[in-house]
C-alpha cells in the first residue's frame, strides 16, 4: 500500500517506470560557471530583500538575514543594576556555555589539561546532550584511507566553502581528522566497518574521496551519547536547565564568566571565570526566511548574540546553509533531516517526470538550488495539497544497487521516520525539498578557538570561518571535536595564567549607546534562550519561499 | 488550509482540556494549548530522547508510551509527560574494564532481576528488542547488547516502566562501549594516518596549498579527480 495520496500516484507510477533504465546512470555534475549562475539565481542566500547590513559594532556593515540581525539589534535581557557581582555563585578556571558534541569534548579537555574538577562548570539550557551534534545522521569526515590525504580534504572544504574559509582553521580541521576518530574509536564510539576492518565510508557532496564515516543513520546520536557518558564518569560538574543570559567582563575588558539563569527557579546567578567557552550551536530555530528547520529547539543563535555584546568579530553570517533533503511530505515531518548518505549510497532526486535533473552529490548549496529550480522554474516539482512543493528521492535504488536489506541496516532511523507515515523508503520514494539546516558563518575564531576578545573561546557551529560560506557533509561533526578539544586545551592553558579582574557589565551599558547611537529603536530582546511556538504560532513556519 | 477547516479533537495535558487541531504531534498540539516547553522537547525529530510522554486512550486501560514529537494526537488521549527518568548512571574508567558479563553485574546488579516479562520491550517508542539486549547482557554476550542497543534514545521509557527496576538504556550504553572498545577494537589505517599526520608528511603539501590565491585553488579543485 502506498503512503502517498492519490493525486501523486501518476508521477510515482512514472519514478517507478524509469527505475530500472536509471541503475548506475549519473546526472553530469555541473561546471564552476553553471554553479555561480545556478547558485545566484536559485539559491535563497541570493534571494533580495531577505538580509540587511548591521548597524553598529565591531562587525558594523556585515550583511546577514534580517532574523540574525534582528537579535544583535536587540536589547541585552538584564541591566548592569540587576545583577549582585560582588556575589559570585561560580569562582572557576573554566566554564563551558552548551552540552553538544563542542561542548563536552572542550570539558573533558579542559579536565586533562590538569582544570581540577572544582574549577570546571558546564552549563546547558536544556538537557546535556541535548544538541544538531546528537542529530547528524549521515557521517564525519576524515582522511584517513590510504587513497585519500588530508590535503585532498583540504581542497575539498576550500571548494565547497568557495573558498571563503579561514585557511588555517581548514589545515586543523583536515589535520586532526583521523586523531578524532582514534579518539572516538578509544571511547567506545561504534564506527560502521567493513568486514575487512576497515572503516565504511562513503561518499559525501563534493567530496573527492569517499571519507564519510558513519554509525548507521546514527552518527551523531552515538558520538554524543559516548562522550556524554564519558564526561559523566568522570564527575565533571554541569548544571542542565541553566542558560547564559550574558558574559561577564572584568575591569581589563576581558571575558571574566557569566550571568546565568536557572530556567527552573528564574534566578541569577554569577559565574566567574578565567576562560570561557562558547558552544552554544546554530540558528535554525531563528526560520531563517520562513524556512522550516532541521534543527534542535535550542538553536537559537544565542551564543552569536552574547558574543557581540562583548564585542566579538562575526564573519560569513551572510551564508545559511539549506540541506537539499528536508521532507517535505507529510506535513507532519516537513523540514525534517533525510540524510545525505541516501545520496551518498545510490539514491537519486527526481522530478514529477521521473526523470534525472541534476547529479545527487552536488557541494549542498548547489543541489539545493537546483531542487528549487526545479519546482520553481521549471515547474517540474510534486505539490502537496498545503502548497508546498517537493522532488523526489528514489531511495528504494538503494536495496537495489547495495543489496537487499542495505536500507534496513544503514538507515533504521529514516526508515522508522518515513515508517511511521505508512511510506516504506525500500518501496517508494522520499518527497524532499531544501530544509534550514546550518549557520555556515558566526563568532570568528583562530586555531587556538580564541575570539577576538580575551577569555572568549568559542567551539563549534557557532564559530564562523571553518567552512566559509557552505559546509559539506561530514565536516560539522569533525569541527565539533577537532575545535571542541582545541577550546578545551587552550582554555585550560589561559587559565592558569590569567587572574581575573573586578566584574562588571560595562559591556552591556555600551551596546545599549550603540543601539541608542544608531536609532535602533525596538523591543526585542537577546539571546532569545528558547523559540516561541505558543498557540497558533505552532502551526506556523512552513515554507513561506519564493 | 484555514484553521477553521481543520479537523479538531480533545486531549488532556495533566488532566487539563484542550481543543487542538487532529494533525499535530503531542509535542506541537501541546504548544498549540499554551505550553512553552522548558524541558520535555529537544530535538523534536526523534533523536534524542529527551519527550518521553505516556498516555492513555479514551475506553483503554493500556498505559502507552511514546516520543511526543512523533506520536499523533487522538480524540480523548490522557497525556502526561515524563522528561526525566530517575535512575544513577554508574561512573567507570572504559581503560579498566573487562569486556564480560560480570562488568554488567557489577555495575548494574539488578539487571540479574530481570522477570523476561517483556515490558520493557513493548514500552520502546523505538520498537527495540529491550529486554532481549538485557538478557545478552547477563550472559555476556556483548555484541547482542551493542547490536539491539543501538537504535536507543536513552528516552527512559523502559526503565519506568520495568517491574524489575532496571535501567536498560544504561546498561546498552555500557555495553556499547565495551564492544567497540575491546571486541572490535581500533582501525589499523586510522592508526597509520594518525602517525604519518605526526611525522609531518602532509606538512609540505598543505603548505603549499596554503600558499595558493584564491585562483590558483580553484584551478586545483576543478581538475580534482573524484573517487566513485
Amino acid at each position: 500500500m502506498s503512503g502517498y495520496p492519490e493525486y501523486m500516484q501518476e508521477s510515482l507510477r512514472l519514478v517507478e517506470k524509469t527505475r530500472p533504465e536509471r541503475i548506475g546512470k549519473k546526472f553530469p555534475l555541473m561546471s564552476a560557471d553553471d554553479k555561480q549562475k545556478i547558485l545566484k539565481d536559485w539559491h535563497p542566500d541570493f534571494k533580495e530583500g531577505t538580509k540587511r547590513a548591521l548597524r553598529f559594532g565591531p562587525s558594523q556593515g556585515q550583511v546577514m538575514p534580517h532574523e540574525v540581525a534582528d537579535i544583535l539589534e536587540a536589547h541585552p535581557i538584564i541591566k548592569p543594576g540587576d545583577i549582585d557581582l560582588k556575589h559570585v555563585d561560580y569562582d572557576l578556571d573554566v566554564l563551558v556555555i552548551g552540552a553538544g558534541g563542542a561542548g563536552l569534548t572542550a570539558a573533558l579537555l579542559a579536565m586533562e589539561n590538569g582544570i581540577e574538577l572544582d574549577k570546571i562548570l558546564m552549563v546547558q539550557k536544556l538537557r546535556l546532550g541535548d544538541a544538531n551534534s546528537k542529530m547528524s545522521q549521515g557521517g564525519i569526515q576524515a582522511a584517513d584511507r590510504p587513497n585519500d590525504s588530508p590535503t585532498r580534504h583540504f581542497l575539498d572544504i576550500m571548494g565547497g566553502g568557495q573558498y571563503a574559509n579561514k585557511t588555517d582553521l581548514v589545515e586543523a580541521l583536515v589535520r586532526e581528522g583521523p586523531d578524532v576518530i582514534k579518539w572516538h574509536e578509544s571511547l567506545g564510539v561504534m564506527y560502521d566497518k567493513n568486514p575487512d576492518g576497515m572503516m565504511k565510508v562513503e561518499s559525501g557532496g563534493g567530496t573527492s574521496r569517499r571519507r564519510m564515516h558513519s554509525c548507521k543513520d546514527y552518527t551523531g546520536l552515538e558520538i554524543t551519547r559516548v562522550l556524554l557518558d564519558e564526561f559523566l564518569s568522570r564527575g565533571i560538574p554541569y548544571r542542565e536547565f541553566t542558560s547564559v543570559v550574558e558574559l561577564l567582563t572584568d575591569d581589563t575588558g576581558q571575558v571574566a564568566g557569566a550571568v546565568l539563569l536557572d530556567m527552573d527557579s528564574d534566578e541569577y546567578l554569577v559565574a566567574r571565570a578565567k576562560s570561557t567557552i562558547l558552544a552554544t550551536g546554530g540558528f535554525g530555530r531563528l526560520h531563517i526566511q520562513g524556512f522550516a528547520t532541521t534543527n534542535h529547539y535550542g538553536s537559537t543563535a544565542d551564543g552569536v548574540a552574547l558574543a557581540y555584546h562583548v564585542g566579538a568579530y562575526l564573519r560569513d553570517l551572510d551564508s545559511t546553509q539549506f540541506h537539499p533533503t528536508g521532507a517535505a511530505f507529510p506535513e507532519q515531518i516537513v523540514g525534517q533531516l533525510c540524510t545525505e548518505a541516501l545520496r551518498g549510497r545510490g539514491s537519486q532526486p527526481l522530478n514529477r517526470l521521473g526523470e534525472l535533473f541534476v547529479n545527487s552529490l552536488e557541494t549542498r548549496d548547489v543541489e539545493s538550488s537546483a531542487f528549487i529550480r526545479e519546482c520553481y522554474d521549471r515547474n517540474n516539482g510534486i505539490v502537496t495539497e498545503t502548497g508546498m512543493r517537493g522532488v523526489w528521492l528514489d531511495t528504494p535504488l538503494i536495496d537495489i544497487i547495495q543489496g537487499k536489506g542495505s536500507t534496513e541496516r544503514e538507515f533504521s532511523a529514516m526508515m522508522r521516520m518515513w515508517g511511521k507515515y505508512n511510506v516504506d523508503i525500500r518501496k517508494e520514494p522520499m518527497l524532499v525539498f531544501p530544509t534550514l539546516h546550518y549557520q555556515n558563518g558566526g563568532v570568528e575564531i583562530n586555531p587556538q578557538c580564541e575570539t577576538s576578545v580575551p577569555g572568549l573561546f568559542a567551539a563549534g557551529e557557532v564559530c564562523g570561518g571553518i567552512h566559509g560560506k557552505n559546509r559539506l557533509m561530514g565536516n560539522s561533526q569533525l569541527d565539533l571535536y577537532v575545535f571542541g578539544r582545541r577550546a578545551g586545551r587552550y582554555a585550560a592553558e589561559r587559565a592558569r595564567k590569567v587572574t581575573v579582574g573586578k566584574l562588571t557589565l560595562g559591556h552591556i551599558k555600551r551596546y545599549e549607546k550603540w543601539l541608542a547611537d544608531t536609532g535602533v529603536k525596538t523591543d526585542r530582546k537577546a539571546p532569545m534562550l528558547l523559540p516561541e511556538y505558543r498557540g497558533k504560532k505552532t502551526l506556523e513556519h512552513q515554507l513561506k519561499i519564493l | 488550509m484555514m484553521e477553521k477547516d481543520k479537523k479538531m479533537v480533545t486531549i488532556y495535558v495533566m488532566g487539563k482540556k484542550h481543543r487542538v487541531p487532529a494533525d499535530l504531534t503531542i509535542m506541537k498540539a501541546m504548544e498549540y494549548a499554551g505550553h512553552q516547553f522548558r524541558r520535555g522537547a529537544g530535538c523534536r525529530g526523534g533523536f534524542c530522547g529527551s519527550c518521553a510522554t505516556i498516555y492513555r486512550r479514551k475506553g483503554s486501560y493500556k498505559l502507552l508510551g511514546a516520543l511526543a514529537c512523533q506520536k499523533m494526537v487522538e480524540d480523548g488521549m490522557y497525556i502526561a509527560q515524563i522528561p526525566f527518568s530517575p535512575a544513577e548512571k554508574k561512573t567507570y574508567k572504559l581503560d579498566e574494564l573487562k569486556a564480560d558479563a560480570a562488568t554488567f553485574l557489577v555495575y548494574y546488579p539488578e539487571i540479574a532481576r530481570c522477570l523476561a516479562c517483556n515490558t520493557c520491550t513493548k514500552a520502546c517508542p523505538q520498537d527495540l528488542q529491550v529486554m532481549d539486549f538485557v538478557q545478552a547482557a547477563l550472559r555476556g554476550d556483548i555484541t547482542t547488547v551493542a547490536k539491539l542497543s543501538f537504535d536507543c534514545l536513552s528516552c527512559g521509557l523502559c526503565a519506568v516502566r520495568c517491574p524489575a527496576e532496571i535501567v536498560p538504556y544504561n546498561v546498552g550504553q555500557l555495553g556499547r562501549r565495551l564492544y567497540s572498545r575491546y571486541v572490535v577494537g581500533p582501525t589499523e589505517h586510522v592508526l597509520v594516518r594518525v602517525q604519518e599526520v605526526e611525522e609531518g608528511k602532509f606538512d609540505e603539501e598543505i603548505k603549499n596549498l596554503r600558499a595558493l590565491d584564491k585562483a590558483g585553488l580553484k584551478k586545483l579543485y576543478d581538475a580534482r579527480d573524484m573517487e566513485a
